[in-house]
């Protein structure tokens, strides 16, 4: 129950260890209803101590692949296994892993102490033992105040941390958390999302954690799936899927992204050189291997690019010409959108460094969009 | 001009004020006019003596007697009616064995009840309809046109006996009609919607997710019904039971159709002292005792109930 040290999280990637061991493992698991295919010959490994999120748009199957590893539904084809052992027909009961739902399910008949020892109970664990473990799982969750309180008697917040303390009260070998912020306001929410972490650091129960908010993946996981009907897209830490997504859909679904269409000019020295339709000319390091007069698509963060009134640029390339078309001015920073003379809209966001500023750039003013070598990357598909 | 308009807008105003107290008043208003007066009348009778007239008692009073007359005619009060039925041990036999009928025939229609509202609730959502049609379609006919044709299957040479006969499961017919099996059958077959809807209502409205985090916890699909279904079904329960139980104690038609001489149930000595007898002051004793035997414990179980949701904040 030790904070791991700096170190030790650094190192912390089992999935590159090829002889660590998968705790979950999705073995080309499909799952149909009727005719349709809501999870699709997928395969996954999951590791031990790992905080895994699934992410993707509404309907993408997360659930589906989630309750699968709960036991609640059986995949058409594939197995499920979970340390070394398949569970692929293993009713939920016996399955050493617990699931908080988005609807925190909560029991109404029963205080927030018979909720948490409910599971405990089930094991035929000593009274003594059911104390202990209740009273510990309500201090880890904050609850102590709470714990004669029937469910309708607490705010949604406080419905959240119970479910989580009944959910953790068995210690499982998984904890299955389906959109479990998703009733709770944004400023509780990042709250809860620190707390979540640090519990699953001190508890080390490997967490997998269904979200359609991005930032809360990025914010708690240690590693992503990025999810499309059925289908993974992408696996990889939070920094790779944002910086270097696999694809246009991972890298639009994953932040904000301008893309830039063209055609691959040169390709020496790990530079790409791209041509426009409308002749712009873009220069990208990219270790990519990438066919001279294929199709690509530069992408680049709108926090990567930067909007100027003169052209910074001396040779040529990596820079366009505009209007500034909207400005969103959100506080911490402000988002332009620049609309190209070839009618293209551009979104660069900068940081309000200052608190005044003489002549902020304005509506309709003609700026330049401009950014360096690294700024982006080359994209196939 | 803008008067006008202002006194329009007051008037719906007054208007909407008035409907809405009356659509508060109205049950009100209803118990008031059917179920208190009436049941005034009762209790007045049930404290005068019986005579031979039209109608068969002796007014204690008049409301034209004003006043002054009201109390000589409290004094005319007797609780001669009352004395009677503790001395004759035909009527608390009576009170006890309907309690004793009511009470097994509720067990009975609630273990066929329950299942069957928890098939309905189970069952797909487009065919829940059906299935809950199909509960309520005997109102359709005749309370007591459904009582006769149970004769009809219950007697010797009925339906029931002559399937058992064909099928070889009895040599002799049973005799099943002027029985209390006959009045088991009776009162669980009509009041059988009375328990099944209120259960549906309970059971319809659970969340399944709870089910699933009760499985999720470690509990199989059975525990799981009686840790978690179950008792989020009390409050169907109990409503179905008192729906059942309390037209069960005072029942008449089906003891009277379907029941043997030896059925004692206080229904039918109500209609034999009211009719036969004309002994109306004992008749209205009768009911008066009735209606508190189920008054007092149904108060009794609300207060408590109440004072157990007291303690549970
Ligand atoms: N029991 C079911 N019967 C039929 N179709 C289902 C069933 N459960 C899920 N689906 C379908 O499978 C697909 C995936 O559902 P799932 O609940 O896994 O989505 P999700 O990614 O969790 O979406 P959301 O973010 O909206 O929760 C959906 O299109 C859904 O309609
Ligand atoms: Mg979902």
């Amino acid at each position: 129950m030790t904070k791991p040290t700096a170190a030790e999280r650094e190192k912390f990637e089992p999935w590159n260890d090829p002889t660590a061991r998968p705790l979950v493992e999705f073995r080309n698991v499909t799952k149909n209803f009727g005719s349709f295919t809501a999870v699709d010959d997928l395969s996954l490994s999951i590791y031990e101590r790992e905080f895994f999120a699934l992410l993707g748009p509404s309907g993408c199957g997360k659930t589906t692949l989630m309750r699968m590893v709960a036991g609640f539904c059986e995949p058409s084809e594939g197995e499920v296994w979970l340390a070394g052992e398949n569970i692929t027909h293993m009713p939920p009961y016996q399955r050493p892993v617990n699931m908080m739902f988005q609807s925190y399910a909560l029991f109404p008949h029963m205080n927030i102490e018979q909720n948490i020892a409910f599971g405990l109970k089930q094991e035929k664990m000593a009274k003594s033992e059911i104390a202990d473990r209740v009273g510990e799982m309500l201090t880890l969750t904050k609850m102590q105040d709470f714990a004669k309180r029937k469910p309708d008697q607490l705010s949604g917040g406080q419905k959240q941390r119970a479910a989580l303390a009944r959910s953790l009260a068995k210690q499982p070998k998984v904890l299955l958390l389906d959109e479990p912020l998703g009733a709770l306001d944004r400023k509780l929410r990042e709250e809860t999302q620190f707390e979540l972490m640090d519990l699953q650091e001190r508890l080390g129960i490997t967490f997998m954690i269904v979200t359609h908010d991005q930032e809360e993946a990025m914010t708690v996981a240690d590693r992503i799936a990025v999810m499309e009907q059925g289908k993974l897209i992408q696996i990889a830490s939070p920094r790779d899927i944002y910086e270097h997504p696999g694809n246009r859909y991972v890298a639009d679904f994953v932040g904000d992204i301008n893309f830039i269409e063209g055609i691959a000019q040169s390709t020496n020295d790990e530079l790409i050189k791209i041509e426009t339709a409308d002749g712009l000319i873009v220069e990208c390091n990219s270790a990519a291997s990438i066919d001279k007069n294929q199709q690509v698509w530069f992408a680049a963060r709108p926090e990567k690019l930067t909007v100027s009134r003169e052209n910074p640029v001396v040779t040529g390339s990596n820079a366009v010409e505009g209007e500034v078309w909207d400005i969103a001015y959100l506080g911490d920073m402000s988002c332009y959108n620049i609309r190209t003379d070839a009618g293209k809209i551009l979104k660069v966001t900068q940081l309000n460094h200052s608190r005044t500023s003489d002549a902020p750039i304005t509506w309709e003013e003609r700026v330049w969009v401009s950014w360096t070598n690294d700024a982006g990357m080359v994209l196939t598909s | 001009m803008s008067g006008d308009v202002a006194n329009k807008t007051n008037d719906g105003f007054l208007r909407r004020n008035l409907i809405g107290k009356a659509t508060i008043w109205l049950p009100y208003i209803w118990l008031l006019l059917f179920f208190l007066a009436p049941f005034i009348i009762v209790f007045k009778i049930s404290f005068s003596e019986i005579v031979v007239a039209m109608p068969p008692y002796r007014p204690i009073f008049d409301i034209g007697d004003g006043i002054t007359q009201l109390w000589q005619s409290f004094r005319k009060f007797s609780f001669e009616n009352y004395i009677f039925l503790t001395e004759d041990s035909l009527y608390w036999k009576a009170y006890l064995s309907s309690l004793k009928i009511a009470l097994f025939s509720t067990a009975l229609t609630l273990l066929i009840g329950y299942p069957l509202a928890y098939g309905i609730a189970k069952s797909p959502r487009n065919i829940r309809f059906i299935l809950l049609m199909l509960v309520v379609l005997p109102f359709w006919t005749s309370f007591l046109i459904r009582v006769y044709a149970w004769i009809g299957i219950l007697k010797k040479e009925g339906l029931f006996n002559q399937l058992l006969l064909s099928i070889g499961a009895i040599d002799t017919p049973l005799t099943l009609l002027n029985t209390n099996i006959a009045v088991y059958i009776g009162i669980v077959y009509s009041y059988l919607p009375f328990m099944v809807l209120p259960l549906y209502a309970a059971l319809e409205k659970q969340d399944e997710t709870l089910l699933e985090a009760a499985e999720d916890l470690g509990c199989t699909r059975l525990k799981a019904f009686w840790t978690i279904t179950f008792p989020l079904s009390y409050p169907g329960i109990i409503a179905g039971c008192f729906l059942v139980f309390i037209p069960a104690v005072g029942e008449f038609v089906i003891p009277y159709l379907l029941g043997g001489a030896d059925t004692l149930m206080i229904g039918k000595l109500l209609w034999t002292e009211f009719f036969a007898n004309r002994d109306w002051p004992v008749s209205s004793a009768v009911a008066v005792i009735l209606l508190l035997i189920l008054v007092l414990p149904i108060m009794y179980f609300q207060q408590s109930q109440a004072r157990a949701q007291e303690a549970a904040k």
